[in-house]
């Protein structure tokens, strides 16, 4: 499992290996699972309530799978920690936020300060999405 | 037209500081190509046969003559003179360097333009129809749903890795312009029996290699329901649409894999469960951009009477400009498809020119067709000849819309890095065989459409006649298909047989004209009477 780089909750971090999702109805106290971009997020509906950590897996940054995901969970309730893993670059660290992540397991380590400069680059945002910001229309219209 | 407000300024300019902090990135090495690209194809830049292409977003094809000034001033600071117009009502430039594309966006963005997802596997620039606020037909105007779709779908961070590149097209009226059913998404404004004002989706058209028209999948969404259905329609695709093929990863494979059906049953579910996320911008952002597409200050009592005795002007009149729904002014196109022309490419010369005669014949304002034309869409019938006189001098008074010179190209092998064939020159072939005005009077309305390869970016599918370039055991070599059709009678071209020789495709689509003269009945188009007759006699005239 690579490395937790970047992290934005304050709770303590969740040190459980996480689970494959197709393994979850045997495994029943698991607090911890995987989710691969071919799977249905909406598969852990029924356990969200003792999940704390969700591992969001990118094998490739082109596949845009586990945005969704990430949005369906965090849409469904889910408050516990949602980790990006794999291929997780610096310039969708900012999309990733936006779709709910509040943490990042890059599988190569990425640049502090670009990091920085490109999680606080947008001050406003066209849509409502999954992390509570205020769209640019919300605040026309208040 | 619409104004950004400082929101939507603050967006663009952020997008170049943005593309200007990776581009640095990119050269200082801390960044792969193939990580830089998806970030490039975003900003519109592509890496082309001999150097990068720039294409610039004209959201639903509407200009300002402000902005169109642009356009030719960025052709000779950073290109080589030209712009060329593609079939997504957006303008490309071929020849540009990519430390210099992060000062293009810049000069963009001063006028309110950018290059945003103009590429890339995302939504594309939104498109609509180019006589949008003009037309008699229309129930309103598509253009404020368009800039709608267009700022929910500027950096949708859900929605910036799909499968493959997506496109949205928005019309309101019943004659379809804009190619809508050959789109990911098409809409249709109408009216239902209430008397309320709602959305028609077609889900899943498309041309490429596997030539689709979008089923219908829901008759009428709400206003207040637009961003929200679109966001379910986009996120079923995003989740389900295939990633192992990218020929099968346009949402067009999807739908027709599972069905138009089970589609929309998993948008009515996404959809039931977004409506109650909030996402949806109120109906007063709609009231608010509604009023930026009003009419200009038409004069009242217009005279409505043209001086045809100029027999060249009037010639220009009949096949260029089209009915206006205000009384005294018609809808002028300009064509960029001279004789021997290569098809959608204007000189900066031009292009200021155009913006000149925007600004004094129409109220300031543009339009990019998909067929790669101009439009002038409010001029009073008084100022035509001016307008036509000062067009005729500049070479943009071809009378010849709709008319087989007034050709669709992709740019082709003479450009393009995806391509097998050269289009370009077919298409001056053609327009050059058919030169003489009395020639191309007889076969009248005929649209020929080329593409260089199977991506279908030249819309081959849906010609009359249709022209696909491909490579034959290292040849280019010429598929010759007939019947094809946009608009509200949507139809596929059907392949004739064995493809042709550069010179002997231009030679069949004379043969297919001539069976065409031979055949036709009354008023027909060449299209009624393919139709009427079928491919039988064509086939008999090219390969007996």
């Amino acid at each position: 499992m690579t490395e937790v780089q970047l992290r934005f909750r304050d709770d303590a971090p969740v040190n459980d290996p996480a689970l494959p999702l197709g393994s979850l109805s045997e495994a029943s106290n698991a607090a911890a699972v995987r989710i691969e971009p071919g799977e249905d997020a909406r598969a852990l509906l029924p356990h969200l309530d003792r999940i704390k950590l969700v591992e969001i897996s990118f094998p490739a940054f082109t596949d845009g799978r586990g945005y969704s995901s990430a949005r369906i969970l965090r849409e469904a309730g889910y408050t516990g920690e949602l980790r990006a893993c794999g291929d997780v670059l610096v310039d969708q660290l900012g999309l990733m936020r936006r779709c709910g992540f509040d943490s990042f397991a890059p599988a190569a380590p990425l640049d502090v300060a670009d990091a920085e400069v490109a999680l606080s680059r947008w001050a406003d945002v066209y849509q409502a999405a999954a992390d509570g910001r205020a769209p640019i229309w919300k605040k026309r219209h208040g | 037209m619409y104004k950004y407000d400082q929101y939507d300024q603050a967006m663009v300019d952020t997008r170049v500081a943005e593309f200007r902090d990776q581009t640095a990135r990119r050269i200082a090495g801390k960044m792969t190509e193939d990580q830089f690209k998806p970030l490039r194809l975003q900003n519109g830049l592509y890496l082309q046969l001999h150097a990068y292409m720039l294409r610039v977003a004209v959201p639903y094809g509407t200009l300002s003559s402000a902005q169109m000034r642009v356009l030719g001033d960025i052709a000779d600071k950073y290109d080589r003179g030209y712009g060329h117009f593609t079939t997504r009502q957006n303008i490309q430039y071929n020849w540009i360097k990519l430390d210099e594309a992060p000062d293009i966006l810049a000069d963009l963005a001063k006028v309110e333009m950018h290059a945003i997802q103009t590429s890339g596997n995302c939504i594309r620039n939104i498109s609509s129809d180019q006589y949008a606020g003009a037309a008699a037909d229309e129930l309103v105007d598509p253009r404020p749903y368009a800039e709608l779709l267009r700022q929910w779908s500027s950096f949708h961070p859900e929605f910036l890795a799909l499968p493959r590149k997506f496109k949205i097209a928005v019309i309101a009226s019943d004659t379809d312009r804009a190619a809508m059913r050959l789109h990911d998404i098409g809409i249709q404004i109408v009216r239902n029996s209430a008397g309320e004002l709602g959305c028609a989706f077609y889900v899943g058209g498309g041309m490429g290699r596997t030539p689709m028209i979008a089923p219908l999948i829901r008759d009428f969404v709400p206003l207040d329901q637009l961003i929200t259905y679109s966001e379910a329609c986009l996120r079923v695709y995003n989740r389900y649409g295939r990633r192992d093929n990218k020929y099968k990863a346009r949402i067009k494979i999807l739908v027709h894999e599972i069905g138009k059906e089970e589609y929309s049953r998993q948008v009515e579910e996404e959809f039931a469960h977004l409506l109650a996320q909030g996402i949806e911008p109120p109906i007063a952002e709609l009231e608010r951009i509604i009023p930026y597409f009003a009419d200009p200050a038409y004069e009242a009592g217009a005279s409505d009477t043209l001086d045809r005795s100029d027999p060249d002007f009037a010639l220009w009149v009949d096949h260029n400009c089209h009915a206006h729904k205000q009384p005294g002014y018609m809808i002028a196109t300009i064509s960029l498809k001279p004789v021997g022309g290569i098809p959608g490419d204007a000189s900066a010369d031009q292009i200021r020119l155009m913006a000149d005669l925007g600004r004094d014949y129409s109220f300031d304002e543009l339009r990019v067709t998909h067929a790669q034309n101009i439009v002038l869409p409010h001029v009073r019938k008084a100022d035509l000849h001016a307008l036509w006189q000062a067009l005729d001098a500049a070479g943009l008074g071809t009378p010849n819309l709709d008319a087989i010179g007034d050709i669709i190209a992709c740019p082709g092998l003479d450009y393009c890095s995806l391509a097998n064939a050269r289009s370009i020159p077919i298409a001056q072939k053609i327009s050059e065989r058919f030169a003489a005005q009395d020639r191309s009077d007889r076969i009248g309305e005929l649209k020929l459409k080329i593409s260089g390869c199977i991506n279908a970016c030249g819309h081959h599918h849906a010609g009359h006649i249709g022209i696909l370039g491909v490579d034959r055991k290292g040849t280019e070599n010429y598929q010759l298909s007939l019947g094809g059709c946009e608009g509200a009678d949507t139809s596929l071209g059907q392949i004739t047989g064995p493809g042709f020789s550069e010179d002997g495709v231009v030679d069949a689509v004379e043969k297919v004209t001539d069976v065409y003269l031979a055949n036709k009945q009354g008023e027909e188009r060449f299209l009624d009477t393919y139709r009427r007759i079928g491919m039988a006699p064509f086939k008999e005239a090219l390969y007996d």
